[in-house]
Order: structure tokens, then C-alpha cells, then sequence
């Protein structure tokens, strides 16, 4: 009597089963269809901006050589060299590190290890909110803000420089900075930090002697990461580089990095022009590529 | 609990599906209904002709329901566009070159517009010769002094290459893109120009006789205002055509209906109003 019951009951738990293995497969696909989606997005862009700027050197003969060297950028003559661009892009970024960096390290010192509970719950939200401001809007505040100010201040013939470029992409670059680093300043152990107020070092010299070596990695990762938003960002800079064709020798020269070049031109170009502007692209992407190759290298380094 | 996953599962699914089936939905609705009262033409091209395709628009609004949609992305773009078939009609204010011609595309001057050499409102230089237009901008000369204004610096502010205005001004001004002094400032857009010229004492730049206003002070050239009179008696040199451009055979009846409308005397009316000069 009491084995076809069993049975019944086997059947269930089979169906139940069945049914929850295919769920779970189901789930696991739907996952996996999402992972590749953002994979093939990237094989897709690389490839198409690839193919577009590998275009004109391979079929029409350009020189890379001449494209990366090249001081010229005169489309309509056909001539393209984006040196001056790769010079503006490199300043611009080293610029807003030289700015951007030290603030953005002491704030977050300050946030986690100085500020008291109250303080930093004021400031940390106002620091996350500044990195979801839409970067054009600093762009808007650059040219309404900062141009007029170092146009009048330093008597400048024009505002629009590689100064301001700077000291917007500083100002954009510091919400990244700031929560990175504070992340990893916080992870450092408390034992380190116990350990050396006991030998009687003062705090501040905790701090600078004992943290922040513990947490450099973390906070190089947050200097990289800051790094490659400066070069990346666009619409802010359009609006207070000038775009100027020139290599530059001062900080109030203005300048064209190669993400302007290619949002200030993509619209009017067509033919080689426009493959150029994917080429300028390709050199961008390098420069992101090796930024990643660096950062792995820190966060392997930091693992160890 | 499974039955819970599931609905939600399904929830999921259906929410997916849905959005993707709008996207399908939608993309069928929207092309081009060739005829019938709500019928859509899209055109793109010179931020210098925008303007008055807006306006034009707005008024050929009241009086028909096709939906004209007006993209200003500059002229080169929006010739590529109308080759394409990615828009029905193109702006240009610009002549088309002869490869553009070549690709089949009829054009049609809806009006002129003359082009203004602006500078700050401060400036005491009013009055240049086409001969000193073309130095500052190519960098012989850099001192507002040498053309009796103050001593201070020229900032030049170009348009970017391949823009029409630029083009057109290069072209009758008499000098090359490779010419264009190096520091000169580019700013994408006659507004662009405008905000950057009325900001900058030392700025000098060109824009669209439609953006005319007082921010900026204008320029006569040899002595002769910029104004649509004088371009008419052709006097004033900076002047060029508006165009409207289409592919051979690929006008709609509503497109054709939209440029009637323009170069009917209510349209250069219009025209006229918006600082344009008309066609006849």
C-alpha cells in the first residue's frame, strides 16, 4: 500500500524538480544573454572604429606616421595631423591631476579619518552628487564661470584656454578620486592605525606614514580612474578649450584635445574627413586601453 | 515561492517583449506616409538656414498638418543627408560642390543671407576693407591698433571646417582654411560665435545676418552697411544663396508643397521678417 504512494510522491518532487532545473537554466541563460550583449557592444564599437580609421591608411595611403606627427589639421586641404591634439589631450590630463589630485586625496583623508560622523555625512552626498552633475553643465559653469574669471583676473586676451580645461576637468575628476580613495583608506585595518598611535606617533603622521602607503593601491586605482575620465570627457571641454589648431607652449594658449576634435567636426564630416575623426578615435581608445593595462597591473600589484 | 518567481519571471519576459515591440511599432509608423494629411518631411543642414526653416515652419503649420521636422547639424551633414535619404530635403548655405551635384541633387535658393563681421560692442573699429578682413583672419594683422581701435590684441573666432558660413566666408573674403591664423578660437555654430564675441573685448568673428542684435556691433565693409538692402543692390560682397536640397525624384508631394509655400510671397515674407533677404 505504501509504494505507490512513494511513487506519487516521486512523481512530485520530479515535477517540482524538473520545473526548477528549468527555471534555473532559463535564469542562467537570460544572464549569460546579458553578459554577451555588453561584450558584443564593446567587439562592436571596437570594430567599427577600428575598421572606419584604419580606413584611410590602409586604402588611401595616409601615413600613420604623418596622422600622429602631423601638426596640420586643415581637412578641407587634406591634411591631417593631430599632434597638436595629442599634446593638448596629455597637458590637459596632467594638468588636472596636478590640481585635482592633492585635493581630491585630502578630502578624502579628511572624510575618512579626520571628519567626524556628522561632518562627513554632510559632505560625502554633496561629493557623489557633484560626480552625477551631466558633465555639459560643467562645461556651461566653465564658460560662464571660469573663462570671464581668468579673463578678467590674469587679463588675458581670451579665456578659453588649457587653464580652463584644466580646472574643469580638476573639478570633474574629484568626485571619482574622492570616493575611491576614501573606500580604500577605510579598508586599511584598525590594528595599523592602533598600533602606530601606541608607538606615540601623532595622528596626522599615522595618517601620511602608516594609511596612506597602506592604501596605495587603492588610491592609485582612484588616480587612474580619475585620469581617464579627464581624457575621455567632452562636452565640458568643448565649451572652454577654444579648439585652437596649436600646439601649446603656455597655459593660456587654447587648445583642441582629441575628444573635441572629434565631437566639434563629426557633424560637418564626411568621406575621409570623417574616417580621420574615427582615426582620432583609435589613438583615444589607445590611450583608455593603456590606462585599463595600468590599472590591472595596480589591482594584481594590490592582490598580492 | 516558485509560482511567485515565475510570475515574476513572466513579468519580466512580457515587460522585455513589450519594449521591444514598441520599438518595431514605432520605427513602422514613422517613415514617410507619401501623401495623406499627416504626412512628415524631414530636414536637416546649416545652422545659418535653421532659423528661417523653423520659422517657416512654424507658419506653414497653421495652415497644413504635414510635420516638418527642421535638424540643424550643419550644411555638410545635412547634403549628406539628402544623398543618403536619411533626410528628405537638406539645408545648405553653402554651392554645393561639384561631387555633391554629381550625386543627383537638385537645389532650390530659398533665400540669401548676407554674412556680418562682428566684434564686441566696445570696439571702436566699424569700418574694415575686405583686404583688412583678410589679414586679421589670417594673422598679418594682430593689433586692433592697426585698423584705428585700441591697442590691444585681435582674438579671431572661426567657425569649424566644413561649416558653410565658414566656407562661404572664406571663399569671398579670398582666403583658405590652412590661411586661418592657428590660435584662432573655433566655436561650433553661429550662437556659439555670438556668445563668444559679445564676451571677449578683443574677439572679432562672423555670423549670420539673422543673428544680428546687440550684443555684438557690426561691421560695413569699405564703408557699406551690412544690411538686405545692400545686398540686394549688391553692394554689400558677403552675401550667399540659401539653399534647399533634394535627390532627383525623391521629393514628396508635401516636401514639394513645403517649398512652394516657401518661395510664395506669405513664405519670403517670412523670410524678410527673419533677417534673410528674399528671393525676388
Amino acid at each position: 500500500m505504501s509504494i505507490p504512494t512513494n511513487n506519487k510522491q516521486v512523481v512530485v518532487i520530479d515535477k517540482a524538480n524538473k520545473r526548477k532545473y528549468m527555471l534555473e537554466k532559463m535564469s542562467s541563460r537570460i544572464f549569460l544573454i546579458c553578459a554577451l550583449l555588453s561584450v558584443l557592444t564593446l567587439v562592436l564599437i571596437i570594430g567599427f572604429v577600428f575598421y572606419k580609421g584604419a580606413h584611410p591608411f590602409v586604402a588611401e595611403g595616409y601615413s600613420f606616421i604623418d596622422f600622429i606627427f602631423g601638426k596640420d589639421w586643415v581637412p578641407s586641404e587634406d591634411k591631417f595631423g593631430i599632434f597638436p591634439m595629442i599634446v593638448a589631450s596629455i597637458f590637459a590630463t596632467i594638468g588636472a591631476l596636478i590640481i585635482g589630485v592633492p585635493i581630491g586625496l585630502f578630502t578624502s583623508i579628511f572624510l575618512a579619518e579626520i571628519a567626524s560622523k556628522r561632518v562627513a555625512k554632510i559632505i560625502s552626498p554633496a561629493i557623489q552628487l557633484l560626480a552625477g552633475i551631466p558633465s555639459v553643465l560643467y562645461g556651461v559653469f566653465g564658460l560662464a564661470i571660469i573663462v570671464p574669471f581668468l579673463q578678467n583676473t590674469f587679463g588675458l586676451v581670451k579665456g578659453q584656454s588649457l587653464l580652463a580645461v584644466i580646472l574643469v576637468l580638476a573639478i570633474m575628476m574629484l568626485p571619482t578620486i574622492v570616493t575611491v580613495a576614501e573606500t580604500a583608506i577605510r579598508a586599511v585595518p584598525q590594528t595599523y592605525r592602533e598600533g602606530s598611535l601606541a608607538l606615540g606617533v601623532s595622528h596626522i603622521g599615522t595618517i601620511f606614514k602608516v594609511i596612506v602607503p597602506a592604501a596605495k593601491s587603492g588610491i592609485m586605482t582612484a588616480i587612474v580612474l580619475g585620469l581617464g575620465r579627464a581624457i575621455g570627457e567632452t562636452m565640458a571641454v568643448i565649451l572652454v578649450a577654444g579648439n585652437s589648431l596649436i600646439v601649446p607652449t603656455s597655459l593660456t594658449d587654447s587648445v583642441r584635445p582629441l575628444t573635441t576634435n572629434i565631437a566639434l567636426e563629426m557633424g560637418y564630416a564626411f568621406g575621409t574627413h570623417q574616417d580621420m575623426l574615427f582615426a582620432t578615435g583609435i589613438v583615444l581608445f589607445s590611450f583608455i586601453l593603456i590606462l585599463n593595462f595600468v590599472l590591472a597591473k595596480i589591482s594584481a600589484k594590490g592582490g598580492n | 515561492m516558485i509560482s511567485f518567481k515565475k510570475i515574476k519571471m513572466g513579468l519580466l519576459m512580457l515587460s522585455i517583449l513589450a519594449v521591444l515591440s514598441a520599438c518595431t511599432s514605432n520605427t513602422n509608423n514613422d517613415t514617410k506616409t507619401s501623401d495623406g494629411s499627416n504626412a512628415t518631411v524631414s530636414i536637416s543642414g546649416s545652422t545659418s538656414v535653421g532659423p528661417l526653416g523653423e520659422k517657416l515652419a512654424a507658419k506653414y503649420a497653421e495652415e497644413d498638418n504635414t510635420k516638418i521636422e527642421i535638424n540643424q547639424i550643419g550644411s555638410s551633414a545635412g547634403i549628406t543627408n539628402a544623398i543618403s535619404g536619411v533626410s528628405e530635403i537638406g539645408m545648405s548655405s553653402r554651392d554645393l560642390k561639384e561631387e555633391e551635384k554629381a550625386a543627383g541633387l537638385k537645389e532650390v535658393v530659398i533665400a540669401y543671407d548676407g554674412i556680418v563681421v562682428v566684434a564686441h560692442p566696445s570696439n571702436k573699429v566699424k569700418d574694415l576693407t575686405m583686404e583688412q578682413i583678410k589679414q586679421i583672419f589670417t594673422g598679418e594683422v594682430t593689433n586692433w591698433n592697426e585698423l584705428g581701435g585700441a591697442d590691444m590684441e585681435i582674438v579671431v573666432v572661426s567657425r569649424e571646417d566644413g561649416s558653410g558660413s565658414r566656407d562661404a566666408f572664406q571663399e569671398i573674403v579670398g582666403y583658405s582654411s590652412g590661411e586661418l591664423i592657428r590660435n584662432a578660437i573655433i566655436a561650433s555654430g553661429n550662437g556659439n560665435i555670438k556668445t563668444t564675441v559679445a564676451n571677449n573685448k578683443h574677439a572679432v568673428g562672423f555670423i549670420s545676418f539673422e543673428y544680428i542684435d546687440e550684443s555684438i556691433s557690426t561691421m560695413d565693409i569699405n564703408g557699406v552697411k551690412a544690411s538686405p538692402e545692400n545686398v540686394l543692390l549688391e553692394k554689400y560682397r558677403l552675401s550667399r544663396p540659401f539653399l534647399f536640397v533634394y535627390k532627383e525624384g525623391k521629393l514628396t508631394d508635401a516636401g514639394q508643397r513645403f517649398i512652394d509655400f516657401i518661395l510664395s510671397e506669405d513664405g519670403q515674407l517670412i523670410a524678410a521678417e527673419a533677417g534673410a533677404i528674399p528671393v525676388k
